[in-house]
């Protein structure tokens, strides 16, 4: 019949309304600044700096190796290694700034990054007033503790833990069968790791 | 009478009248004070006065209902952050528009392009001054009351074509064309579908007309045009008329956002912007106003002892069913295209409109007849007539292999 289909339409439309008042399948909306979608564990935004320990500076693990800021395709990232009063490096950044108005979240710098130093955040309410400072967060912003990488990413952290530990430990036996010196147990994790092979 | 007179009597009369009366008695109230040649004048000006604060109060709650009743149809909230449940969102949307930037193309006819907005309000609002809005409760008591309505409702497609003309912009002027076209082709059923109310009233007046449908069949059916087969079938035809009249969706072509922007909004910024808004929905409210008056009874009760409710406010309450219906169809309804808007309405809307009062003649000639047979003859006409005109429909939309005309 002419018109039929308009009022199925209408009484489709009617029952979303009403619906919506009594039926919580049908009202779906998540009003966001109170209400929150936890998170799925995969979910990544920006990098962050892992540090180990409770000392943010010491405990770093970047060794300033500048091999994110080379593979960095909008090359957002900004190093400069420690030197000492010599001038010999000192396997620890100066500076690691990432400009995140221009970083697109790619995870190359997660995935070259040979010591775990650098992670996926989920982080994600960066909004501010100033895009010129604000917008470019430097090292004590980005050092974050390795518990706070367990906590977002928990069963990946645990991976990264466990292989970590294990190159120590080859590290350890490495050192021990060279005979050079008497191997001592490593006190701090980052100050004795040294990339396998 | 003096000064004191009037103040101790005027508690008795806002008491003791019908709620009704005493809106009129207040204002002749006051307007009696005044010297003799200020009477009218002042008259009128609480009048205006009163329409344009009732009517904007409406817009703005009109505004918000069908934000929220839209997002409730979509499964959503809508908007509900300025103020408890966002009551005080249409606030937020004035003081938006007031304080944007009011943008006047370069090439644009100013002096139209700053006319159009008025000229569409001004005819929406003469067109309030003729609806019967309660027992005495009507601005002009025109004996063509009807005849000025589609007079003045007409002035609002000058109003459109100004617009989309002055913008110097292609897609004003595409939408404004839309707009004429559409607005021409839907006011003949619109007509045609008031004038079986007039015959049947015999009176062109709409306070008349109101009276004619006081009373009850039975005592409970009231004396309504819509309760007769051809009022009924002159209801369907004339708010689907209205509809299109009002560029409300499905009909809202002139305004297809995905094809021609905004059509003769396009051009269109700030206040002006606010003021068509307003416009289109001054528009609503009025050609609801007169379905009620034409088929609903106007101000009447619908059962014989609601009579002690305020008269005005049955108008009201029926002009916020219309609403919702208005604001129903737009959620469920996608836009029609131009061809289909056109031969809706010349095909199926003016033929329907046309039978219908043929039916009407019929109806009025057979007053003699028992009731239930006379309404079933005409109502099977009716059915008869728009069985008709679907085969037809139907037919013309079959599917045929497709023919392709390439330029030679």
């Amino acid at each position: 019949m002419l018109g039929e289909g308009i009022i199925k339409g209408m009484v489709e439309t009617a029952r979303n309304f009403f619906g919506s008042y009594h039926d919580p399948a049908r009202f779906v909306t998540i009003q966001y600044p109170e209400q929150r979608v936890p998170l799925k564990e995969n979910n990544r935004n920006f990098p962050f700096l892992v540090f180990d320990g409770a000392d943010t500076e010491k405990g770093l693990r970047c060794v300033a190796c500048k091999i994110c800021e080379k593979e960095c395709p909008p090359q957002c990232i900004y190093i400069v290694p420690e030197r000492d009063a010599h001038g010999k490096l000192q396997k620890h950044p100066k500076i690691f700034d990432i400009d995140i108005s221009t970083c697109m979240s790619c995870q190359i710098c997660v995935e070259v990054c040979p010591f775990d130093a650098i992670k996926m955040d989920q982080e994600f309410e960066l909004s501010t007033g100033d895009r010129f400072s604000n917008l470019l967060l430097h090292k004590q912003d980005l050092a974050k503790p390795n518990d706070y990488y367990h906590k977002i990413h928990p069963t990946e952290a645990t991976l990264v833990d466990a292989q970590l530990a294990k190159e120590r430990q080859l590290a350890a036996q490495r050192k021990a069968g060279a005979g050079a010196a008497p191997a001592s147990p490593p006190k701090h994790a980052p100050e004795k790791l040294v990339p396998v092979g | 009478m003096t000064f004191m007179a009037m103040i101790t009597c005027l508690p008795h009369m806002l008491l003791l009248a019908n709620p009704d009366e005493w809106l009129v008695r207040l204002k002749q109230t006051i307007v009696h004070w005044l010297p003799g040649p200020w009477q009218f004048v002042i008259s009128s000006l609480i009048t205006i006065a009163v329409l344009i604060a009732v009517f904007g109060a409406l817009f703005a709650v009109a505004t918000l209902i069908e934000r929220k009743g839209l997002g409730r149809i979509q499964n959503r909230p809508g908007p509900n952050r300025v103020g408890p449940y966002g009551v005080l969102q249409p606030m937020a949307d004035a003081v938006k528009m007031l304080i944007k930037e009011d943008v006047v193309p370069r090439a644009a006819d100013r002096v139209v392009h700053f006319l159009a907005p008025l000229v569409l309000v001004a005819p929406v609002m003469l067109a309030f001054s003729v609806i019967p809005y309660g027992q005495g409760l009507v601005p002009i008591n025109l004996d063509a009351g009807v005849l000025f309505f589609f007079a003045v409702g007409a002035a609002s497609e000058l109003a459109v074509f100004m617009a989309g003309w002055s913008g110097h912009n292609k897609y004003s002027l595409l939408g404004a064309m839309r707009a004429i076209a559409q607005m021409i082709s839907y006011e003949i059923p619109l007509v045609l579908s008031t004038v079986t109310v007039v015959m049947m009233v015999g009176s062109l007046s709409l306070v008349q007309i109101v009276a004619a449908q006081g009373g009850y069949w039975w005592g409970v059916i009231p004396r309504w045009n819509i309760f007769a087969p051809w009022g009924l079938a002159g209801f369907v035809v004339f708010m689907i008329a209205a509809i299109a009249e009002s560029n409300r969706s499905p009909f809202d072509l002139p305004e297809g956002e995905s094809e021609i922007i905004a059509g003769f909004l396009t051009e269109y910024s700030g206040f002006k912007y606010a003021v068509f808004f307003m416009g289109e929905y001054f528009g609503m409210f009025a050609i609801s106003g007169l379905a009620i008056t034409l088929f609903l009874g106007g101000w009447h009760a619908p059962l014989p002892y609601l009579g002690w409710v305020p008269s005005f406010l049955w108008f009201f309450g029926k002009l916020f069913i219309f609403l919702f219906v208005f604001i129903w169809l737009r959620g469920t309804l996608p836009r029609l295209r131009m061809d289909q808007l056109m031969n809706y309405a010349w095909k199926c809307l003016l033929p329907l409109a046309l039978i219908n009062i043929g039916v009407a003649v019929i109806w009025r000639f057979t007053a003699g007849w028992p009731g239930p047979l006379r309404w079933l003859v005409c109502a099977l006409l009716i059915v008869l007539a728009f069985v008709w005109l679907e085969k037809t429909w139907m037919k013309s939309r079959e599917l045929k292999p497709r023919t392709y005309h390439y330029a030679s």
